[in-house]
């Protein structure tokens, strides 16, 4: 373990996130983790790293570091306009940074959470099992807040591989287009019964806006109100990721990373796994929309995935077998041109 | 509602089971039953279990165990719930300071009910709570079974911070925060416990099925029991609840 980076400004909101804090959620403890699922992940991959690795999380514009050791870096996500040394620094490939080195990071062009993954993992204490931040909570990641101005961030022991990493890229057709307009592919339930049938329409049909107000918790929408059935109240039960809450006011809010294990409004829908990433990129004024699928088209999507995952872990860096060029699940969503509205 | 379980998708990586539709001692104590009878499966991908009041929320990886499968299983072992034993319930105890700077609400409460700050003590100390579930925030329980003559409305506006520890009430329930966080319950006394401590092994000090009972202390004790606490040292004190 050795100091990778010195934090020489840290940006709005960056933190450490891993997949998330598992095992707790009976005791109300918040999942946390990356609220990106997808991005980080190739992020992870590009440098050698497992899956479960550390990764820096900067929203909307990121920190400035300067790396204090050699190592192999990437970056996904949002377009921060990311720069090494002031040249530009390119995303989704695998780069070596050297000591002294600064990366430095602007505003989002579009998608709003970029992550950096180091060749080893950022190393902070795992607490409760998981190096994610859990903010309300106050633990885990750099002392259980966000990174502020002289901080070090240690960097774990790198793969041997991490050095023939270099120069790995990811395939353009896996690369969200996140100035896209969104649509999330949802599954009704669990309390789908707890609207009217003009309610079910509205959430449909609706165009979205993402609310300034969206944050790790949750992404709230404008739009049109959908129409409860029987009142906004629910016994307090259970909440998925990426379940949509619907509260008395009518607007819909995407549940995400650091929302509370419970809640007592009624969830019209779940978006399905492979487009949590989309709403987790979401920005302020992003147009959304809903589309239904079944649980087992849901489930097919993500087997889609996964094993594209595979395909792509195994063939990266294999001159003789390059990755097959797109994501099976295409990783902005459906083609907004099929989209019925 | 004493019918088969409601089972309804929460997307293609959960799944909801209903057992009933009333906060009720008997429809949680089967969810607790199901929890504890699928945790005895250990079928793998099933993940995590949620529960709550009246409902398990199960993650699943549908990639190893496929959601309809998994139903047809919850549903048979929910046939099967009257015939399980649920874990022999513990009781808890609480200490409380109750009112002075550490109930700042306690006087509120006696205006609203009529009663005295020592009845309303009396009271609070009284009952023997079922923790339903945790959730909220890390180790928040639900408590039940409080006396309903005090019971006394939230605050119109939350405060933006309520130190953790405190014991509060909001209409008809009661519960302990566990870390500060923004909250409207109308605070009536704080316990040196820490419900939460994510350095301790076990990280927190209650889970749902157990019960709580509060006891009244003096703020001597309060800064005592604090400190044996902070030092790891503070016995808490948990029995057998006798009853279930």
């Amino acid at each position: 373990m050795s100091v990778g980076f010195k934090v020489l400004s840290p940006g709005p909101l960056t933190t450490v996130q891993d997949r998330g804090r598992f095992g707790y959620q009976a005791y109300g403890m918040p999942v946390a983790g990356s609220v990106d699922p997808y991005a980080p992940r190739l992020a992870n991959l590009l440098v050698g790293n497992d899956e479960d690795a550390a990764v820096l999380e900067m929203t909307l514009r990121g920190p400035e570091l300067e790396a204090a050791a050699p190592g192999v870096v990437a970056v996904t996500g949002a377009d921060l306009g990311a720069t090494l040394n002031g040249q530009p620094l390119p995303a989704w490939q695998a780069v070596a940074v050297s000591p002294g080195d600064r990366i430095a990071f602007g505003w989002a062009r579009s998608g709003c959470r970029a992550y950096l993954a180091v060749a080893g993992g950022i190393d902070v204490p795992a607490v409760m099992g998981s190096r994610s931040t859990y903010l309300r909570g106050r633990i885990g990641g750099m002392e259980g807040r966000a990174l502020r101005a002289g901080d070090t961030l240690r960097v774990g022991p790198a793969a041997p591989e991490a050095g023939r990493c270099v120069g790995l890229r990811i395939p353009e057709g896996w690369i969200p287009r996140y100035d896209a307009p969104i649509t999330l592919r949802v599954v009704f339930g669990p309390q789908a019964d707890h609207f009217t049938r003009a309610g079910l329409e509205t959430f449909l049909n609706g165009r979205y806006t993402v609310s300034k107000d969206a944050d790790r918790m949750g992404c709230r929408l404008e739009g049109p109100k959908i129409e409860h059935a029987r009142g906004a109240d629910i016994i307090s039960d259970g909440i998925p990721p990426g379940a949509v809450q619907v509260p008395g006011h009518g607007r819909p809010i995407v549940m995400l990373a650091d929302r509370p294990t419970t809640g007592g409004y009624p969830k019209i829908a779940t978006v399905a796994s492979v487009d949590l990433h989309r709403i987790a990129q979401a920005r302020p004024g992003d147009r959304v929309c809903f589309t239904a699928v079944s649980r087992a088209e849901a489930v097919e999507l993500l087997r889609a995935q996964e094993a594209a995952f595979r395909d792509l872990a195994a063939r990266l860096g294999d001159p003789a077998r390059p990755p097959t060029g797109r994501h099976p699940v295409r990783p902005e969503g459906p083609d907004p041109a099929d989209s019925r509205r | 509602m004493n019918g088969a379980p409601r089972l309804l998708p929460a997307g293609e990586r959960a799944l909801v089971v209903e057992l009933g539709d009333e906060i009720s001692p008997q429809v949680n104590a089967r969810v607790l039953a199901l929890a504890a009878a699928l945790e005895a499966e250990a079928i793998p991908g099933v993940l995590e279990l949620i529960p709550t009041y009246r409902s398990l929320l199960i993650h699943l990886d549908p990639l190893r165990v496929s959601p309809e499968a998994l139903e047809e299983r919850v549903a048979r072992l929910a046939q099967g719930l009257h015939e399980l034993r649920p874990p022999e319930p513990t009781v808890t105890v609480v200490p409380v300071c109750y009112g002075g700077r550490f109930g700042p609400d306690l006087s509120f409460v006696c205006q609203h009910t009529g009663l005295r700050p020592d009845e309303v003590v009396r009271l609070h100390t009284g009952g023997t709570y079922r923790i339903y579930m945790l959730g909220f925030t890390p180790g928040f329980p639900y408590l039940g079974g409080m006396d309903e003559r005090i019971a006394t409305p939230r605050l119109d506006a939350p405060r933006l911070r309520i130190p953790a520890g405190s014991v509060g009430i909001a209409g008809a329930q009661t519960g302990i925060y566990p870390i500060d966080s923004p909250g409207g319950w109308r605070i009536i006394g704080r316990t040196p416990l820490r419900l939460y401590d994510p350095l301790r092994d076990p990280p927190f000090l209650l889970a749902a099925g157990n019960y709580v009972r509060f006891r009244a202390i003096s703020p001597a004790d309060f800064d005592r029991i604090a400190g044996e606490v902070e030092a790891g040292t503070y016995p808490v004190e948990t029995a057998t609840h006798a009853g279930g």
